[in-house]
C-alpha cells in the first residue's frame, strides 16, 4: 500500500524543502527573535535587580534617617539637660556671690560705724573737756585773789592736765 | 525505549479502527445498489486514499461532471530529463500502474521519478508562506527596539510560542547547550505546525495531507536522528558502545547492538507516531464526512438525520485535529530534544 511506502519523489523534494526552509529559518529567522527576546528578559531581570536594590537602598535611607532623628532628639534633650543644669549653676553661683558680696558690705560699714562711733566719741570727749575748761577757767578766776594761791591752783591744774593726758 | 515502541505502535493501531469499519460499509451499501436504481456507487476507498494520497495533480473539485484541478508538472528522469503534465503522460511515453504512480508504458518500470505531485506543491507552498510569516516577525524585532516597545502583530502572535517552546522545552530537555540546538528544533516545531494547520484548513492551499504521509515525517525523523548523531559527544558513543554494565553483556555485544538499534528507533518512532496521527485524524475526518455520501441512498430521514451528527461529529474532530495539531508537533519537538539531550553528557552525568 503506497500510504506506508514513502514516496521516493517525495522523499527527495522534502529533503531539498525542509533543508532550504531550515537553512533560512536557522539563519535569518529564529536566532533574531530568540536573540531580541533574550536581550529583552535579560533586560527585565537586570532592571527588577535595580529595582531590588534601590528599594534595599531606600529603606536603607529611611532607617538611616530614623536613626537621624533618634540621635537628633537625644542630643536635643542632651543640650536642654544641659542649659538647665549650667542655669541653675549660673544662678547658685550669683546667689553665692551676691550673699558674699553682701556679707563683704555689711563687713565694710561694720567697720565704718565703729570707726565713726569712736571719731565721734573722741569728738564729745574733747568737747566736754573743753567745756570743763572753760567752766573750771570762770570758776578759777573768781576765786584767785592771792599769790599764793594762784600757784597752788597752777600746780594742781598741771597735775590735772598731767593725769588728763595720761589716759590718752 | 520498548514502552516508546509500544506507544508508537498503539498510535499506529489507531486509525486502523476506522478503516475496517468504513471497508465494510460500502460492500452492503452496493448490495443495496444492486438491487435498487443502480445509482452512481460512491467509493470510499478510492475517496479517503485520494484524499490522504499523493497525486499528480491536484483535484480541488468535481462541479457537474467537470474536473477542477490544477496541473502539475510531472518530472521523470529516464535516458534524460522528461517534464509534462498527467494529460500529456501518454504521449512522452508513461502511464499510471494501479498504484497510481508513473510507470514507462513499454516496460512497466517504475522510472526516476521527482516529479511536482499535490504533496510537493502543498510542502513548497506551506513553506513558503511559513518562511515569510517567520521572517516578517524576525523583522519586527530589526526594526524595533524590544527595550522600548511591546511586540505588535506577527510578533506578538509567535513570540509567546517560540519562547514558551524554546524555554519549556528545549532548554528543559537539552540542557545548558540548547541553544545550538533551538534553531533546528523551534523549525521543526513550526513546520509542523503549520503543515498540520493547513492540513486542516479545507480550501485550496490546505486540506492536504502533508505531515500524515511518512516521506515527510521520514525526512523530519532523519533530521533528528542527524542533530542527535553528527553532535553526539564521547560520553553518548561510549555509552552505545561500551556501555556500563556487566562484561559479559558486551563480551558477546548484546548491549552495543540493542544500543545502536536504539539509535534508529527512537526517530523510527517519531516517524511513526506524526504519520500514524495525522493520518488517522485525516481518515476519522474525512470518515465522517463520507456518512453524509454513503447515507445519500438511504432516504431523505436518514439522510438528514445522518448529516447533522456527521456535521457535529466532524466540528467535533475539528476541533479534536486542531488540539492534535499542537500536540504532535509539541512531541515531536519534545522528544526530539530529548534525544539531543541524552546525547550530550549533562553535567552530573561528568561528575558521576
Amino acid at each position: 500500500m503506497s500510504l506506508i511506502t514513502p514516496d521516493f519523489g517525495l522523499l527527495f523534494w522534502m529533503v531539498v524543502i525542509f533543508g532550504i526552509v531550515f537553512f533560512v529559518l536557522a539563519k535569518f529567522g529564529f536566532p533574531v527573535i530568540t536573540k531580541a527576546v533574550q536581550t529583552r528578559s535579560d533586560h527585565i531581570a537586570d532592571s527588577l535587580k535595580a529595582a531590588d536594590e534601590a528599594q534595599a537602598r531606600l529603606s536603607n535611607l529611611a532607617q538611616e534617617q530614623a536613626r537621624m532623628i533618634e540621635e537628633a532628639r537625644l542630643e536635643q534633650s542632651r543640650i536642654l539637660k544641659e542649659a538647665s543644669e549650667s542655669r541653675e549653676r549660673i544662678i547658685a553661683h550669683a546667689q553665692e556671690d551676691a550673699a558674699a558680696e553682701a556679707a563683704k558690705l555689711l563687713d565694710h560699714a561694720r567697720v565704718e560705724i565703729a570707726a565713726e562711733r569712736e571719731s565721734a566719741i573722741r569728738d564729745i570727749r574733747r568737747q566736754v573737756a573743753m567745756i570743763s575748761v572753760e567752766v573750771a577757767e570762770k570758776i578759777v578766776r573768781k576765786d584767785l585773789g592771792g599769790e599764793a594761791d594762784q600757784l597752788a591752783l597752777l600746780d594742781r591744774m598741771v597735775d590735772e592736765a598731767e593725769q588728763a593726758r595720761k589716759p590718752n | 525505549m520498548i514502552r516508546m515502541l509500544l506507544i508508537s505502535l498503539l498510535l499506529l493501531a489507531d486509525p486502523s479502527p476506522a478503516l475496517p469499519v468504513q471497508d465494510d460499509t460500502p460492500v452492503i451499501l452496493s448490495a443495496g445498489e444492486e438491487s435498487g436504481a443502480g445509482e452512481e456507487e460512491f467509493d470510499v476507498s478510492e475517496y479517503l486514499f485520494g484524499h490522504v494520497g499523493d497525486a499528480y495533480e491536484w483535484h480541488i473539485t468535481t462541479i457537474r461532471e467537470k474536473e477542477i484541478a490544477i496541473p502539475l508538472p510531472c518530472i521523470v528522469i529516464e535516458d534524460g530529463i522528461h517534464v509534462f503534465t498527467l494529460h500529456h503522460a501518454a504521449e512522452n511515453g508513461y502511464t499510471l500502474n494501479a498504484d497510481g504512480k508513473l510507470v514507462n508504458a513499454r516496460t512497466g518500470k517504475r522510472p526516476f521519478d521527482i516529479s511536482i505531485t499535490k504533496n510537493v506543491m502543498g510542502l513548497i507552498i506551506d513553506s513558503i508562506l511559513l518562511v515569510v510569516l517567520i521572517l516578517l516577525c524576525a523583522r519586527w524585532y530589526k526594526r524595533h527596539d524590544v527595550l522600548k516597545e511591546k511586540p505588535t502583530g506577527l510578533a506578538a502572535l509567535l513570540e509567546p510560542v517560540i519562547v514558551m517552546i524554546e524555554q519549556d522545552v528545549i532548554k528543559d530537555a537539552v540542557g545548558s547547550e540548547y541553544k545550538r540546538f533551538s534553531p533546528y528544533l523551534l523549525t521543526a516545531f513550526f513546520f509542523i505546525l503549520f503543515n498540520n494547520l493547513m492540513g486542516i484548513f479545507p480550501l485550496f492551499p490546505g486540506g492536504l495531507n502533508i505531515t500524515g504521509n511518512i516521506a515527510v515525517t521520514g525526512v523530519l525523523a532523519l533530521f533528528t536522528f542527524l542533530m542527535v548523531n553528527l553532535f553526539g559527544d564521547k560520553h553518548y558513543w561510549k555509552d552505545i558502545l561500551w556501555p556500563d554494565v556487566p562484561i559479559f553483556l558486551k563480551a558477546i555485544p548484546i548491549m552495543p547492538v540493542i544500543e545502536i538499534l536504539g539509535m534508529f528507533t527512537k526517530p523510527f518512532s517519531l516517524m511513526i507516531r506524526l504519520f500514524a496521527n495525522m493520518l488517522a485524524g485525516h481518515i476519522m475526518l474525512l470518515s465522517v464526512i463520507a456518512l453524509i455520501f454513503l447515507s445519500a441512498s438511504m432516504g431523505p430521514v436518514l439522510n438528514g438525520s445522518m448529516t447533522l451528527i456527521a456535521a457535529l461529529f466532524g466540528v467535533f474532530l475539528d476541533c479534536l485535529e486542531l488540539l492534535v495539531a499542537f500536540l504532535q508537533a509539541y512531541v515531536f519537538t519534545m522528544l526530539s530534544a530529548v534525544f539531543i539531550g541524552l546525547a550530550h553528557a549533562r553535567p552530573e552525568h561528568v561528575t558521576n
